[in-house]
């Protein structure tokens, strides 16, 4: 076992715990928390597989854009304890096999791939020079169509909000 | 010594990180000092002066006052929340500093830089992903404390930041373009020369852009709406004491330092000399500005100082005069040239913070959106655009 292994075993049970609590947690602030604990140890994860970029991007949007506004909307809100309700017949028919089949499919893969090893490479690769413009040319070449594709969405993403906002008057 | 080689990374990282953390916690209680000292003299007082010779032991009286007083936790308060939110803005504050080369790369013990903790080849955005987190400190603040005022300062101070930090980092994307590189040693390194290929010259709509958006991301006056006393008593801050408050006073110092050396790095230079290489005269500069230094408090201990005070002062005087000895020992010159520079060029910066606070009155709040997202943004976006321009048009 080296440290990058130990490191994903660490972070990997952090992230699970996170989700677990998100869950779990009544207070919707203490719900939001999690999330962050969850996306910054799958920052740290990105890290270990070399992917620096993602990782910080990651961290950037999700903990410190995204969250923020969750958070800033709960405290707006004044959001306070949820109620707890019972399962659904829907939830206990039809999602709770659903969610034991897909938890047996995670099993399956996670014991067929050798993660351990795929840790251990990329963290090699993380040494290599990183520049702007490798970025930049596969962004704008190699991915270009997700890339505007995706630009596209968020644009009528704003578009929605503004017409949802000016709407009142 | 086996041990040492074999684990270079992270037994240098460890000394490193104690050595960062003992000079920046000293750097920010007298940062305190400073600016009492020199607000004081904008508006013709003395400021701290009985502690110690010139109050030079009020920052040490200080931290002892907020360590014994009785720390209070609002009863309503959310426990768990209300602790985590001040560890969490300290923690985060530092840590962004561990990204700061304060020299050149190139001095190394074990192969390992001196000068900076982690040299990360994605140093700013990794600063910029640090300094994002940064806002749930306050945020959480305000809400766990379960009081109005708190509250109203946190999301008042959550909407400031989420605002300023759009302008703050479209501003320094200019930076960017120029250098090509995320690196803080590559963005230095591009600068070389002298004072004439500052980034600033360039960029100088970009720089006060920055300047202007790290002032409100800080929460310093003009833009320290999130705890306008007149308003909302302390904004977000206002149920904390004892040393949970300490932690966040030395928060915003720590994030006042960290974006003055981020300006330092992007647009003045770093480490760099402002001078060009050939004048071997600058060597001497760091050995001769304490030696001036030690003159200075040597006149005073003779003149002006009585007592105890006389006799702080001495030390004072002594250790002035025995750093500019070892600043002068030619072995020892080229090291501490990039340091010199460094905290020279990030305390014109902490002056001119200080020199605002002293200045300028407070934004009201609607002045402060407006200002933020119908003026700031617009120009930083249009500097941006203007920067990729005429890098395209030279390039061709």
């Amino acid at each position: 076992m080296n440290f990058p292994v130990i490191l994903f075993f660490i972070c990997g049970a952090i992230a699970v715990l996170g989700a677990i609590l998100l869950i779990v947690a009544k207070e919707p602030i203490h719900s939001a928390l999690s999330l962050i604990l969850v996306m910054v140890s799958l920052a740290i994860l990105y890290l270990l597989l070399g992917a620096e970029f993602i990782a910080a991007v990651q961290i950037i949007v999700y903990a410190g854009a995204i969250m923020v506004l969750f958070v800033f909307v709960i405290m707006l809100l004044n959001a306070g304890v949820e109620e707890r309700t019972s399962f659904s017949k829907m939830a206990k028919y039809a999602g709770m096999p659903l969610a034991i089949f897909l938890l047996l499919e995670i099993a399956h893969w996670v014991w067929h791939a050798s993660i351990g090893a795929k840790v251990a490479n990329g963290a090699g690769a993380a040494g290599a020079a990183f520049s702007t413009r490798a970025l930049s040319l596969e962004l704008f070449q190699q991915y270009l169509f997700p890339f505007e594709a995706t630009s596209i969405l968020i644009l009528i993403a704003i578009l929605g909000a503004l017409v949802l906002a000016k709407r009142s008057d | 010594m086996d041990f040492i080689s074999n684990h270079a990374v992270l037994v240098v990282s460890l000394i490193k990180i104690a050595v960062l953390l003992f000079v920046v916690m000293t750097a920010l209680a007298y940062l305190t000092w400073f600016e009492r000292k020199v607000v004081a003299r904008i508006q013709s007082r003395w400021g701290p002066y009985y502690v110690g010779a010139h109050g030079l032991l009020q920052p040490l009286a200080d931290g002892l006052k907020f360590l014994f007083k009785e720390d209070l936790t609002p009863p309503m308060s959310d426990r768990f929340v209300y602790t985590l939110a001040p560890f969490l803005a300290l923690s985060l504050a530092l840590t962004a500093l561990a990204l700061i080369p304060f020299g050149p790369p190139d001095v190394t013990v074990f192969h390992q830089p001196v000068f900076v903790v982690s040299n990360s080849n994605i140093g700013l955005l990794f600063l910029f992903a640090i300094t994002s987190i940064g806002v749930y400190g306050v945020a959480l603040a305000g809400w766990s404390s379960n009081s109005k005022y708190p509250l109203l300062g946190g999301l008042r101070s959550s909407a400031q930041m989420i605002s300023y930090e759009v302008s703050l980092t479209l501003s320094v994307v200019g930076v960017l373009l120029l250098a090509g590189s995320f690196s803080f040693n590559g963005i230095i390194e591009r600068q070389g020369g002298n004072l004439g290929h500052w980034n600033v010259w360039p960029q100088i709509v970009g720089f006060l852009c920055y300047i202007t958006a790290a002032v409100a991301e800080t929460n310093r006056i003009p833009f320290d709406l999130p705890e306008a006393e007149t308003e909302l008593v302390a904004g977000f801050h206002t149920e904390y004491s004892s040393f949970k408050f300490a932690m966040f006073f030395m928060a915003e110092y720590a994030n006042m330092l960290t974006v003055s050396c981020l300006a330092t790095i992007l647009f003045f230079g770093g480490w760099l000399s402002p001078f060009p290489a050939s004048w071997t005269w600058q060597l001497y500069l760091p050995g001769a500005g304490l030696f001036a230094l030690g003159i200075y408090c040597l006149y005073d201990t003779g003149t002006k100082l009585r007592g105890i005070a006389q006799l702080q002062m001495a030390v004072v005087t002594l250790l002035c005069l025995g750093g500019a000895v070892i600043c002068l020992i030619p072995p020892v010159m080229p090291y501490v040239q990039g340091p010199f520079w460094f905290t020279t060029k990030v305390g014109a910066f902490i002056f001119f913070y200080v020199w605002l606070r002293g200045t300028l009155p407070r934004f009201r709040y609607d002045q402060l959106m407006s200002f933020g997202w119908k003026l700031l943004l617009p120009v930083s976006l249009a500097n941006l655009v203007l920067t990729a321009f005429v890098i395209l048009l030279v390039k061709r």
